[in-house]
């Protein structure tokens, strides 16, 4: 079966969302939609022993052939486990939503077409092997996040979050196309298994580094790392099972997914290894620290995932450094980073889904009005407390075993000395561990201020009770799971979390099961990650309890310094600031306009004939100068100087009429006497003309012409005049072919039967111009015509009233 | 002969520069009119020499058409400093 175009099904169903909403509207739109995500979960589970046992799975489907584009859906370990964190978590936020959002109150035609398109576009990105594709649906999953986020679009806040989102994704996904297309460039190929095999020819490139460093850009701005995570928080302000989705769940992994997939090709820059760890221990830090200083419930979680996607980035980082040493202590990153990777889409799906209900039942989310709720909703609080305790790292939940992975691989990084790994390494299992202990208060502070503590009934909105039933199945099953995995790690390592790293480091491995490590909750007393949880549990009590009194150092951050801060002054500054550039040379004067015209043209024109040697004299073929021609230059230069210096509009006419003739006796002196005739007719008729306008037109003006506006003027017209004079006389010097006039000597009378060459060249040879010259004369007539008899504006509107 | 011809050529166009003089310097639009009219004729007269210049045909048709336009000329501007305008509208219309 082509499963590549089970890629489609969601978009295909989101074209019947529309109508079902609307017929069927006794029944919630999201029962219908429920079903697709669950046969999507069903089918790709069947994969799983096939690509356990080290196989994959490849269905393709030409787009544009011809430029190598195909759509090719390829299933290894990574992609697979992927998927069915997308369409399982998709399943269970889909049922969360039936009960979340009203039937009756709510646009949900819209939703879940949103939310169709953004799963596809998702698969799309996990699945796909060709980069361009990969990238088509990389940009869907920014549109249609950018829908979900402004889905309450009549809110500012949605709509500035949107927006926001947008930018920041966009313009990393415009970097990472920059990347791909290097790549495709050097690799010569945009099949990604083929880059990979193609790697040895091209690592060496200098547009290497460049590559890895602009498809770094992409998945930092996916995947909010330092300093691109400031969309994330304010992505909140979409409905609850969209951030449990995308911004939990799938979307934001997105970037660690593009990670783990290039990891094989870019594991060999030192670039990448710095980059992706130090920027991923730097989030990790960041988003810790400042989840405490939150007081919504939503932007403390936001915080959070922006914190432990840095985690799992820095064990990406670490993950590559296996490529350089034999040290087995570098094989466990990538598996704690795929393991917490799994780990945290469960605990923070179910955290976030807790948020929506405790929104949902007390019609706030900010923690400063929340407590006590223990005993009203047992059992909020219950799936709220083991996510919010996996989270922090605790046993017997899940989070606790990646964490202890984690903490052992940046301590093995201190071991590695390449890159100057050696001096610097010392620091990243420092900052991992405070980071840690950051992570325990933000989850305890998340859970223990919402639910303990005493009762505020006065404060909130609404009489807070426990939530419906259906709202709570799907966070129970994440809960579940989440103490599930604690119990059967390896049975979740051999069969999902394996082969993803078996596929994300295809070099190291040849069998998923050599990827395997064996999970233990115990590693005996002298494990150092043991001791450092420890110490996070003790340190992280003794900070929790004591939270009041240090909590105001996050004070001390003036509002202006944050990136919050910045981001808006760069938008607010490229927005006036462009305007004010532009503003400053389109200043709607004509005049100014055409200064740049001429002054460029003749700029460019005399510096390129100088600059290529392309200026050239040739005295040798010029015609003899009659003296009448002189005389009759003189008049037309005396004209000319006339219509220039005169004070008055009518001597200004005359003296334009006057070049216009001796242009005419030109024309009899050089021998042509239809031209002759033609300039005198039109001459005239152009003087009738400008003195038709005459009495219409209003007195001669400066027009705010000072003495330096004059030199300008005069200085670029004297360079306009050079320019043209000397591009003609290097043109008259520089003739490579004959004319071909000879030809028409030859021919007039015996090809075409006439004797007046100029004629026959104008009807016959070359009947084309003239045919079109007519046209323009009659659009001139009608144009001119149009404009004196439609007077829509003005005085002419009372025509139009009669 | 071609001695002659170009003599009179330098002649008129002296001439033609004479009046060119009283162009620019009016100082009534009547006085630029009436020398723009003479350079009309001085045209004519050149062009015919130039025509014996070239010894060829094909300027007569120039002659006939400046003398029409130099007229036609003449009268306009006549009549726009005398009315302000060329054409008149059709006041019975």
């Amino acid at each position: 079966m082509e499963f590549v175009w089970l890629i489609f099904l969601p978009a295909v169903a989101a074209l019947f969302v529309p109508s079902l909403f609307r017929r069927a509207a006794g029944i919630h739109t999201g029962w219908f939609v429920l079903a697709i995500p669950l046969v999507l979960f069903g089918y790709f589970s069947t994969y799983i022993p096939r690509v356990a046992g080290g196989e994959h799975a490849v269905s393709s489907f030409d787009w544009i052939p011809s430029l190598g584009i195909s759509f090719v859906s390829y299933l290894d370990g990574l992609s697979l486990l992927f998927t069915l964190l997308i369409t399982g978590i998709g399943s269970l936020v889909v049922l969360y939503s039936v009960f979340y959002l009203d039937r009756k109150k709510e646009k949900l035609g819209n939703f879940y077409v949103y939310l169709l398109l953004f799963m596809t576009a998702m698969l799309g990105v996990v699945q796909s092997d060709n980069v361009i594709s990969l990238y088509l649906f990389w940009e869907l999953t920014s549109i249609s996040s950018f829908l979900l986020i402004g889905y309450w679009y009549t809110r500012d806040g949605s709509r500035f979050g949107a927006l926001k989102s947008m930018m920041i994704t966009v313009g990393g996904g415009l970097m990472m196309l920059g990347g791909f297309v290097l790549l495709g460039i050097m690799g010569d190929t945009y099949s990604i298994r083929e880059l990979i095999t193609r790697l040895p020819d091209y690592a060496g490139d200098p547009l290497f580094t460049l590559a890895a460093v602009l498809l770094l850009l992409g998945a930092f701005t996916k995947s909010a790392q330092f300093p691109f995570y400031i969309w994330l928080p304010d992505a909140m302000e979409a409905p609850t099972p969209v951030s449990a989705y995308l911004h939990s769940a799938t979307m934001v992994k997105a970037g660690l997914y593009l990670v783990a997939r290039f990891t094989p090709i870019f594991a060999g820059s030192s670039v990448w290894i710095w980059l992706v760890c130090g920027i991923g221990l730097l989030t990790l830090f960041w988003g810790s620290f400042f989840a405490v200083k939150q007081t919504d419930l939503k932007a403390i979680l936001a915080f959070s995932t922006v914190s432990q996607l840095g985690l799992i980035m820095s064990l990406l980082g670490a993950g590559a450094i296996a490529y350089h040493t034999d040290d087995p202590l570098f094989r466990v990153a990538m598996f704690a980073a795929i393991f917490h990777l799994v780990n945290h889409a469960v605990f923070k799906g179910s955290l976030f889904m807790i948020a929506g209900i405790v929104d949902h039942e007390t019609g706030t989310r900010d923690i400063r009005k929340l407590g006590g709720l223990m005993s009203i909703m047992p059992i909020s609080f219950t799936v709220a407390f083991i996510g919010g305790l996996s989270m922090a790292g605790l046993p017997p939940f899940g989070g606790f075993l990646s964490k202890e992975l984690f903490l052992e691989s940046m301590v093995a990084l201190k071991h590695f000395d390449l890159f100057s790994f050696g001096t610097w390494g010392v620091l990243f299992p420092v900052i991992a561990w405070i980071a840690s202990v950051f992570t325990f208060v933000y989850s305890f502070y998340f859970v223990f201020h919402t639910f303990a503590g005493e009762k505020k009934a006065d404060k909130l909105p609404l009489k807070p009770h426990e939530a419906p039933i259906g709202m709570l199945i799907s966070p129970i099953i994440l809960a579940v799971s989440v103490v599930a995995i604690f119990f059967i790690p390896n049975v979740v390592g051999s069969w999902l979390v394996a082969p993803a790293v078996a596929a994300a480091q295809p070099q190291l491995y040849s069998l998923p099961a050599d990827a395997a490590i064996h999970v233990a909750a115990w590693h005996g007393p002298k494990s150092v990650p043991m001791w450092l949880t420890v110490g996070v549990i003790a340190i992280g009590t003794m900070l929790f309890t004591t939270m009041k009194s240090w909590r105001p150092v996050y004070a001390l951050q003036p509002r202006n310094l944050s990136l919050n801060a910045f981001y808006d002054g760069l938008m607010s500054f490229s927005e006036r600031g462009m305007n004010r550039l532009s503003r400053s040379f389109m200043n709607g004067i004509i005049r100014t306009y055409l200064i740049y015209m001429f002054a460029f043209l003749s700029v460019m024109t005399i510096v390129i004939l100088f600059a290529k040697g392309a200026f050239e004299l040739d005295m040798d073929s010029l015609s003899p100068v009659t003296l009448f021609a002189v005389l009759n230059a003189v008049v037309a230069l005396l004209g000319a100087a006339m219509v220039i210096l005169s004070k008055n509009r009518i001597s200004a006419i005359i003296a334009l009429g006057a070049v216009g003739y001796s242009v005419a006796l030109f024309f009899v002196l050089f021998k042509a006497p239809d031209l002759a005739l033609t300039q005198l007719v039109i001459e005239t008729i152009s003087v009738a003309l400008f003195l038709l306008a005459f009495r219409h037109l209003p007195a001669m003006k400066t027009h705010g012409e000072t003495k330096g506006n004059k030199l300008v003027n005069a200085i670029i017209a004297g360079a306009v005049g050079l320019s043209v004079t000397l591009v003609a006389l290097s043109a008259h010097s520089n003739k490579l072919v004959a004319s071909i006039s000879q030809f028409y000597k030859d021919t007039v009378q015996t090809e075409a039967g006439g004797g007046n060459i100029v004629n026959v060249i104008l009807v016959d040879y070359r009947g084309f111009d003239t045919l079109f010259e007519i046209a323009v004369l009659s659009i001139a007539g009608i144009a001119v015509l149009g404009m004196i008899k439609l007077r829509l504006a003005g005085k002419g509107s009372d025509d139009e009233k009669k | 002969m071609k001695l002659f011809i170009w003599i009179s050529l330098i002649i008129i166009f002296l001439s033609m520069l004479g009046t060119l003089i009283r162009v620019f310097k009016g100082p009534s639009t009547p006085d630029r009119l009436i020398a723009l009219d003479g350079i009309g004729v001085m045209l004519i007269s050149i062009i015919a020499l130039l025509s014996i210049a070239f010894d060829t045909m094909y300027f007569i048709d120039v002659i006939l058409l400046i003398a029409i336009m130099s007229f036609i000329g003449t009268v306009s501007f006549s009549k726009f400093i005398e009315k302000g305008a060329i054409i008149d509208r059709d006041s019975h219309r």
